[in-house]
């Protein structure tokens, strides 16, 4: 049986190398740190961070291959990628933007601040802007809760984030 | 002459305040007023509405100013901060800030005064004196100072540490491991964070002593993907701790990301994750002490726990126990959060009340109106009207008055907050998070909205408060792990001590 790429899906033949690559090494690293517990899913996670960091979401076309080079079934692979929130099976926009709506950005005032998102940018939870530039994502807890209401673009973190800070973001990933 | 030392947080809170461009500023003026100054990323104080708070090292401490942003960096020079003169937002010496000062730091002690990735700054200040102890001494003896301690986990359930190591370190096994607890998802909670982020390498001490007191040589860092800086800082932390022996042969270990899974922060999910499959809750038991990670028997403590290892094994497991009260023993990080004048890190002994805390150290809510409900240990955790503002934060007192203390996690809201949203929030979080398991917690969450809606509506008020009641006792006592089974607990909370705010027929029912 073979866990090549089918090539039915979104991910061209040299991205589909460039996944193989991704898969094997993320396998590596599990086996040298983990020995005989570093087998099967063991690197599952890391392998679907590494495809979604690389290519920003993982093909379904890829999970056969995942399937096979783990040696687990491809119900498997489905049932992690679908169980995570972080995981994307399909391409979203280039940046995300995650809008923390847990109990102490409530607090503060975070339905304010996802009330704007909604009706001045048109923006829900899920949504990407028709442009591609930016995908809307909630959040509980981005651990900024001193400081709320709380949002980060990518990896940067915002502090008590209001309407102008909201519009100045969508500025910027628009430019 | 040497530079002058400025220092300039690097933790991801003070990030969100712009201590980048703030520290970027400094750098650029001190170069063109042609003054020597080096500017060293500390982790933070924990004193976020001072955030970037910017401190210049002077021959006797610290002079700190704050929050400072970067259209004050000219005027701070103009008026001598280098030399800590005087300036609008002069705060005066570090450490006699009326919060700091008040505090009992042991684990947060280094945290907010080191650059966290120099080794060199942390065994100047006390680091690697536990793990040096720990490496003379017979694993039993080591275990003996943790229960001697009275260390409690400190991830919310607190259960005694001491128990869980002796249990592993009885264990009879080729291969057992360590791992750490670092999905801190609750809301109102950002101690693990702080720790990861501005003093790493104790959290890699207490787990390398984990390790030599069971016979564990490896350990999983589990952190959230919610926590990139984190992530960050414990990846070069775990490289340069291998420099410097204090990973090793003996002791190795390595860094998991979690995918947002809320559910995940449940140890045994936590345990599932690592090994690759769906984040779900294993019945218990076999306890992970038993049959834990890959089937091996398993240390899972949360961050705190681990990071409070160094300074039992240096200064006694007695020294510990003499902070707190009853069987809540030593010191607990507490996190003020959400709608707050002087939001941060309080590290005190258990025993201060709640009123102390939110009201005399926190300065009660930022937006001047009255505190109204206080959440205290995360999403899971009680909302306290301000009429139970007395209450003590221990984990024995917050039971007894119906609530938790969690991972220590403190959240204020004013009196504009709607408690009947808030309840239906606590349901609509369990549904999102539920890993689906078991049957209370994934259709009782969903339920729990529909119903808390009706009640809203002025549907039966009367009857769906009595089924609200009765769906939480089948939620407390039948689901697998805390998410179902404590989700009960804000919605209960907030139907008991808030009935105004669900409308006539729960008013009533409250009453009853």
């Amino acid at each position: 049986m073979s866990g090549a790429h089918s090539g039915h899906g979104q991910t061209s033949p040299p991205e589909a190398g460039r996944a193989g690559q991704i898969i094997a090494a993320e396998i590596a690293a599990a086996k040298d740190f983990l020995g005989a517990d570093g087998v099967n899913a063991a690197a599952l996670l890391p392998v679907l961070h590494a495809l979604q960091a690389e290519f920003g979401f993982i093909d379904p076309a890829l999970i056969p291959e995942i399937a096979a080079a783990l040696n687990i079934t491809k119900a498997e692979v489905r049932g992690v990628i679908s169980f995570y929130h972080d995981f994307r099976t399909a391409p979203a926009g280039k940046r995300t933007l995650r809008l923390c709506m847990a109990e102490a950005c409530q607090a503060t005032g975070c339905k304010r601040i996802a009330d704007h998102l909604a009706d001045r940018h048109g923006l829900k939870p899920g949504d990407t802007t028709p442009d591609g530039s930016l995908t809307l994502q909630a959040a509980y807890c981005l651990g900024n809760c001193a400081l709320g209401p709380a949002a980060m673009l990518d990896d940067r973190l915002a502090g008590q984030f209001d309407e102008a800070a909201v519009d100045a973001l969508i500025a910027e990933v628009r430019s | 002459m040497s530079a002058i030392r400025v220092f300039v947080p690097c933790d991801a809170a003070a990030l969100s305040a712009g201590a980048d461009a703030v520290a970027a500023a400094i750098a650029v003026e001190a170069a063109s007023r042609g003054l020597d100054a080096a500017i060293v990323r500390n982790g933070s104080r924990g004193m976020f509405w001072l955030e970037p708070l910017v401190e210049v090292e002077m021959p006797d401490g610290r002079i700190a100013y704050g929050p400072v942003k970067v259209s004050d960096v000219p005027g701070l020079f103009e008026a001598g901060f280098l030399d800590g003169k005087a300036h609008d937002l002069l705060l005066g010496p570090a450490e006699e800030i009326d919060f700091l000062k008040r505090q009992q730091r042991l684990t947060f002690a280094r945290i907010g005064v080191t650059d966290p990735l120099s080794f060199d700054d942390y065994r100047d200040h006390g680091g690697m004196a536990g793990f040096e102890k720990a490496r003379a001494m017979k694993s039993g003896a080591i275990v003996e100072k943790i229960t001697a301690s009275g260390l409690r986990g400190r991830g919310g359930a607190g259960f005694p540490a001491g128990i869980k190591w002796r249990t592993v370190m009885e264990a009879d096994a080729l291969q057992k491991y360590i791992v750490c607890n670092a999905d801190e998802g609750d809301s109102g909670t950002y101690a693990d964070r702080m720790v990861m982020e501005g003093d790493p390498f104790m959290l890699i001490e207490g787990m390398a002593i984990a390790g030599i007191a069971t016979g564990a040589t490896k350990g999983v860092v589990y952190i959230r993907s919610e926590y990139p800086h984190a992530i960050a800082a414990m990846q070069k932390a775990i490289v340069i701790a291998r420099d410097n022996g204090l990973l090793g042969a003996h002791f190795d270990m390595i860094v998991r990301v979690g995918a947002g899974a809320y559910i995940c922060g449940e140890e045994t999910s936590l345990l599932e994750s690592i090994e690759g499959k769906r984040g779900q809750v294993r019945a218990k038991p076999p306890l992970p002490a038993h049959s834990g990670l890959f089937g091996r028997p398993t240390i899972i403590n949360n961050v705190l726990t681990l990071a409070a290892a160094p300074w039992i094994l240096t200064h006694g497991g007695k020294a510990y126990a003499e902070y707190g009260m009853g069987r809540s023993l030593g010191t607990m990080p507490l996190q003020l959060a959400g709608n707050i004048k002087r939001g941060g890190l309080f590290e005190t002994a258990f025993g201060m009340t709640l009123r102390e805390i939110v009201e005399d150290i926190g300065g009660g809510t930022a937006s001047g109106r009255p505190v109204h409900a206080v959440q205290v240990g995360g999403p899971l955790g009680a909302y306290f009207p301000a009429g139970m503002l007395d209450t003590p934060l221990d984990y024995e007192a917050m039971l007894e008055a119906g609530g938790m203390l969690g991972h220590g996690g403190i959240v204020v809201f004013d009196d504009t907050v709607d408690m009947a949203a808030q309840a239906r929030f606590a349901f609509e979080f369990c549904a999102i998070e539920s890993c689906g398991k078991c049957t209370p917690c994934r259709i009782g969450s969903t339920r729990g909205v529909e119903t808390i809606d009706k009640i809203v509506a002025g549907i039966s008020p009367e009857a769906n408060a009595m089924l609200i009641e009765d769906l939480c006792t089948v939620m407390t006592d039948g689901s697998l792990c805390a998410l179902g089974g404590l989700t009960p607990m804000p919605v209960r909370s907030a139907l008991k001590h808030f009935p105004g705010d669900f409308g006539q027929g729960a008013k009533r029912a409250a009453a009853e």
